[in-house]
């Protein structure tokens, strides 16, 4: 009986203005469009001017970028911060998907050991790195302690360059690998049984299931949390900045714009730092982008 | 089908057990250095049972420093951008799942260009922004930049996917119903929404307890700190840390988490995960 109302009232929503959609969207877009689209479009511009709050902006054409390229601090920070995305992205990823296979079982007790993995996700970032820096402290520190008893003298962990990178790398692994692992976790258990025991009856040992049936199909997710991931180091401000006490020992690039920017107040200077970082972050998207043709796998 | 007894089982317990030292322990050691005097935390720095349940640090915590006030501001703030985001993405989400508007496409693109983008990297012209306004030294940009940000942005996104997949029929039967949109939206879909809107309002609230990065530019009063800023406090003036007060507060800050976390986890799980593969 609806069915037959249906034709005639559905002509209803016809009076429906074609902006009544806006009306749900504004809200947001508004405020968006204020503090986060006009900010994009400014900081190309701030980054051709010298600007020290104090003075108003004078045009300088392209001279940040150009001492950019002979400014050893930003050269450094440039350098530590592949080391780190180098460092910290294939890691989290690898070791990820090992936890996850590792969970990949019918066990009792599974749900508790995933749950204690993914614990420190829920930690404050903040609180997490204050624990390893007490952790790490070079003199009474509980590493180098431990290191102390097996006749190792430990190095200054948060104020040398190689290692203070190290422990913020592993830090920051075992905060958010629970992370990425119940994301794999999920997409593993999500592939067809049917597959998994058609191969093992035709004779494909475990390792050949994971290179050839597994990973293939995990593709699509893989690629994705590469993504976000790489994103996500290149981004990573607080751990670095409170494990390292604002020292420039693993300064990466957000720290080395926020120093320009808020210590020093040369907002032209940190606003091409910051275009540079958006350059990166583009040019490693379109490279894995690039790389996804290649090998991820389709289902058409 | 029940897993048979299998002599690998032990093993993997073994394997898990010792792979889970390093999640685990840093969280235990932090909670059980909140009881510890100062002389404890150096003289036992393995230890994870206190010799007493001292509850000195917590007293100490509150009253020598502004830490009673930096919880208050922690709370309330990420109070209003939770609920904020929820309103606004539910709204948003809406808007763009189930209504044409001239435009739509593009400031969907806008969208998820905020979702993907650092919006750290933007702090130089929104700091302008807001001295223009006269808002440094203000707890508003830390509330409208959480809100207006990546994680507002995901959280449009998730609640447009949410309202993409309830069926249309819905809808329908309620304009014959006669409802308006607002009706429609407000009575007939949002009942539908509690699990999305309970996942968009977990990671915005872990987002705004954990924001750092904004409160270091914006604020440099300490009654004004929120908790991250504020857990570095303990100090003597030249810069030491006084560490038993410094994981005391870690703890207060971490606890209620961890606690809703336990009580919830499937919700967080859920929230957390989508909230990392799609943003």
């Amino acid at each position: 009986m609806v069915k037959e109302v249906k034709p005639r009232r559905a002509k209803h929503s016809g009076w429906e203005s074609r902006w009544t959609g806006l009306w749900f969207v504004l809200p947001f877009v508004a405020g968006l469009g204020l503090l986060f689209l006009l900010p994009i479009a400014a900081v190309p511009v701030i980054s051709l001017s010298h600007w020290s709050l104090l003075s108003s902006p004078r045009w300088a054409g392209l001279d940040n970028y150009a001492h950019l390229l002979h400014d050893p601090q930003f050269l450094r920070s440039a350098w530590i911060t592949a080391l780190f995305v180098a460092g910290l992205v294939p890691l989290n990823i690898a070791l990820a998907m090992g936890l996850a296979l590792l969970l990949n079982v019918r066990v009792g007790g599974v749900g508790f050991f995933r749950m204690l993995l993914f614990s420190p996700v829920v930690v404050p970032a903040v609180a997490w790195a204050l624990v390893w820096r007490f952790a790490l402290q070079p003199d009474f520190g509980l590493v180098n302690n431990l290191l102390a008893k097996v006749g190792l003298v430990g190095p200054n962990w948060l104020l040398q360059f190689p290692w203070a990178l190290v422990a913020v790398v592993v830090s920051l692994l075992i905060e958010h690998l629970g992370l990425n692992m119940l994301i794999f976790l999920g997409a593993i258990q999500a592939i067809p049984k049917e597959l998994l025991e058609a191969a093992a009856i035709d004779g494909a040992n475990p390792r050949q299931i994971f290179w050839k049936i597994t990973l293939p199909i995990l593709s699509p997710t893989l690629f994705l949390v590469m993504v976000v991931t790489t994103i996500g180091a290149l981004k990573v401000f607080a751990p670095i900045y409170v494990l390292t006490s604002g020292t420039d020992s693993a300064e990466v690039l957000m720290i080395q714009m926020w120093r320009q920017g808020f210590k020093y107040f040369e907002l032209g200077y940190a606003s091409a730092i910051a275009w540079v970082l958006f350059l990166a972050m583009l040019a490693l998207t379109l490279v894995q982008w690039g790389l996804r043709r290649r090998w991820v796998f389709n289902e058409a | 089908m029940k897993p048979k007894p299998h002599p690998l089982v032990w093993l993997w317990y073994a394997v898990m057990a010792f792979l889970a030292i390093p999640f685990v322990f840093p969280t235990l050691w932090m909670l059980s250095a909140s009881f510890k005097s100062a002389a404890e935390i150096f003289a036992s720095p393995l230890g994870l049972l206190p010799h007493s349940l001292d509850l000195g640090n917590f007293g100490q915590v509150f009253r020598d420093y502004p830490f009673a006030a930096q919880y208050y501001n922690s709370v309330y703030i990420a109070v209003i951008v939770t609920a904020a985001t929820i309103v606004l993405a539910a709204l948003a989400g809406y808007g763009f799942a189930r209504l044409r508007f001239p435009g739509r496409d593009l400031l969907f693109i806008a969208c998820l260009s905020a979702m993907m983008l650092p919006a750290e990297a933007l702090a130089v012209p929104q700091f302008v922004l807001f001295k223009l306004g006269g808002l440094i030294n203000s707890h508003l940009p830390i509330i409208l930049l959480q809100i207006f940000g990546s994680t507002g942005a995901l959280a449009v996104f998730l609640m447009r996917q949410h309202f993409l997949g309830l069926p249309r029929e819905l809808e329908e039967a309620a304009l014959i119903d006669g409802l308006n949109r607002w009706g429609i939206f407000w009575r007939v879909m949002l009942p539908l929404s509690k699990p999305a809107m309970m996942a968009v309002g977990i990671f915005a609230f872990l987002n705004s307890w954990n924001d750092y990065f904004n409160p270091l530019i914006y604020l440099s009063n300490p009654t004004q700190f929120t908790l991250p800023l504020g857990l570095q406090g303990f100090t003597d003036p030249l810069g030491g840390v006084f560490w038993h007060l410094t994981l005391t507060a870690s703890s207060l800050a971490t606890l209620p988490l961890l606690l809703a976390f336990l009580v919830a986890q499937r919700q967080f799980v859920e929230s957390l995960v989508s909230s990392g593969i799609k943003g």
